[in-house]
């Protein structure tokens, strides 16, 4: 069992630090996710108010969306030069890897929400009212989107049309992660009356569902 | 009849396209069964068909 | 053999196809004819209200509902049949059940929208939980399908495709749940459906609605099947075909003539 979570932090690391080299997450994700909120804002054409109600909406929008580039440049390291064959006869469980690229991608994606708060703060006006409320609910969504997408990169990938693949499968199975996560925004943005903490739970057995099942998963469909 | 569009147009819709899809199989099954040598072709009977087609 | 099929016919399907279509006649029969439209009297004010003829929508809506839910559940079952069996009769069941299921699903959206404007009057519904959720599952599923017609390893595709239909069904109680929720906090009006009068007749138009459109789907489901069935032993045939004529090509009389006689197959 220690192997499994030893592996996966190797795994983490080594996509951490490619993306630390190559800077693809700085260079080009976060600012199409910042490129989103203000297209949102010339879409809506609308007064600050309006936007702060729909802020947490708009956000968790811009994160999914951010979420494809970030899975798919996951998906797409292990296939560059033949990787993942190297990745599979390493003997490493493919749970273990997972696991690896599921945090990678989790952490790519916490960085992304703390960039895309100040987004909205500054060009939404949104207020945070309740920010233990905030950090623990974006954490629950980040492993959910982080999980689900990196199942379904695997699951799209090698067929030539993952690009256009991938958002079709992943994005309405994260439908109640954009749900749950808009609602503990509201709460902890005080966008409208709900109970954000109501809400966290949901995310919670999301994101627990969808590491077991990602990492269950990922072994029938890697072998051969 | 009240809404008599709205019953023409939904009837109308579920009607043509299960039809439109169940010729389309017709269609498909049709092709396929000449690229598939007759040996190879199992799940395609019914329990007391002789083989006969027609 | 004597008679050459060249249909995916068999007697078995014929009468089911035959039973279908006079099912719908005379399901089109009682709908239109039979049946009363729903019109209710107000206590106070007197005045007629309901959903009048509109409710003949719903003897074709909520049995292509059902229909719809069945086949999902059969392609779930069916690609968990595949993984842990791994024969492609599963997996044909399960793409055959996806895409009649697909069909039906989203002709349910549809009707459910024509049906939802003069009685909601609204096409569509934000929050309404059924709606919801049917909604993201015609979603889940075009995206299977759209997996499923991806060309790669048939084997791999089976499998991933297998994965895809078993989280596609589980999210949907996620979903549910999570529309529920959301459904009690904006107050949105509870569904017209549950409010509808059923007498006997309509009750029994209703079954009667079920079984025809069982018929319906059984006879899609079962060709859709041996087309399913078909392209796979089409490809393999191709692909026999292509190493049989590439030995030709190659010309290989010796072995030919080493077999012989003994050659001669079943």
């Amino acid at each position: 069992m220690r192997d499994v979570f030893a592996d996966a932090l190797l795994i983490a690391a080594k996509d951490l630090r490619i993306e630390a080299r190559s800077r693809v997450l700085v260079n080009q994700v976060a600012p199409f996710a910042l490129l989103v909120l203000v297209l949102f804002g010339f879409a809506l054409d609308a007064d600050q108010r309006t936007l702060r109600t729909f802020a947490p909406g708009l956000f968790w929008v811009a994160v999914l969306l951010a979420s494809l580039l970030a899975v798919q440049r996951s998906t797409s390291l292990e296939h560059a030069d033949g990787a993942h064959t190297g990745l599979r006869l390493s003997g490493m469980a493919p749970s273990s890897v997972f696991l690896g690229k599921a945090a990678a991608v989790f952490v790519q994606l916490a960085v992304l929400e703390v960039l895309l708060v100040v987004g909205i703060v500054v060009l939404y006006g949104s207020t945070v009212e309740d920010p233990l409320l905030l950090v623990v609910s974006g954490l629950a969504a980040g492993v959910s989107v982080a999980a689900t997408g990196t199942l379904y990169g695997a699951l799209a990938s090698g067929l030539g049309v993952r690009e256009t693949l991938l958002p079709i499968l992943l994005l309405p199975v994260l439908a109640p992660v954009l749900i749950g996560a808009t609602r503990a925004f509201d709460d902890a943005l005080g966008a409208a009356a709900v109970d954000g903490w109501a809400w966290l739970g949901l995310l919670v057995v999301f994101g627990l569902v969808a590491t077991v099942l990602g990492a269950l998963a990922h072994g029938a469909l890697i072998e051969d | 009849m009240t809404h008599l569009a709205y019953l023409v147009a939904g009837w109308g819709i579920a009607l043509v396209v299960l039809g439109v899809y169940g010729f389309g199989l017709l269609r498909r099954g049709r092709r396929l069964t000449g690229q598939v040598p007759a040996g190879q072709r199992r799940w395609l009977t019914s329990p007391g068909d002789d083989g006969r087609g027609g | 053999m004597t008679g050459r099929r060249d249909t995916t016919g068999s007697a078995g399907s014929r009468l089911l196809g035959v039973s279908a279509l006079v099912g719908v006649a005379v399901l089109l029969l009682f709908a239109f004819v039979l049946t009363d439209p729903d019109v209710r009297v107000h206590p106070t004010t007197g005045e007629e209200f309901g959903q009048f003829d509109a409710v003949r929508l719903l003897y074709l809506h909520v049995p292509m509902a059902v229909l719809t839910y069945a086949a999902y559940i059969l392609c779930a079952a069916a690609s968990v049949g595949y993984l842990v069996r791994r024969t492609p009769w599963w997996d044909v069941t399960a793409y055959a059940a996806a895409e009649v299921g697909t069909v039906f699903c989203g002709l349910v959206l549809v009707t459910g929208s024509i049906w939802g404007r003069p009685v909601w009057n609204t096409w569509w519904e934000w929050g309404d939980v059924r709606l919801m959720t049917t909604l993201v599952l015609f979603l889940l599923f075009l995206g299977y399908l759209a997996l499923r017609r991806t060309t790669v390893d048939p084997r791999h595709q089976a499998r991933r495709a297998a994965v895809v239909a078993l989280v596609a069904v589980l999210d949907i109680p996620l979903v549910n749940r999570s529309v529920e929720w959301w459904e009690n906090r904006t107050l949105h009006q509870q569904s017209t459906l549950t409010e509808l009068k059923i007498q006997d007749l309509t009750l029994f138009t209703l079954m009667l609605g079920f079984v025809v459109f069982g018929l319906v789907g059984a006879w899609l489901l079962l060709h859709r099947f041996r087309v399913g069935w078909l392209e796979q032993a089409a490809a393999e045939h191709g692909v026999a075909m292509a190493i049989a004529e590439r030995h030709a090509e190659l010309d290989m009389p010796d072995v030919d003539a080493a077999v012989g006689d003994a050659g001669d197959g079943p």
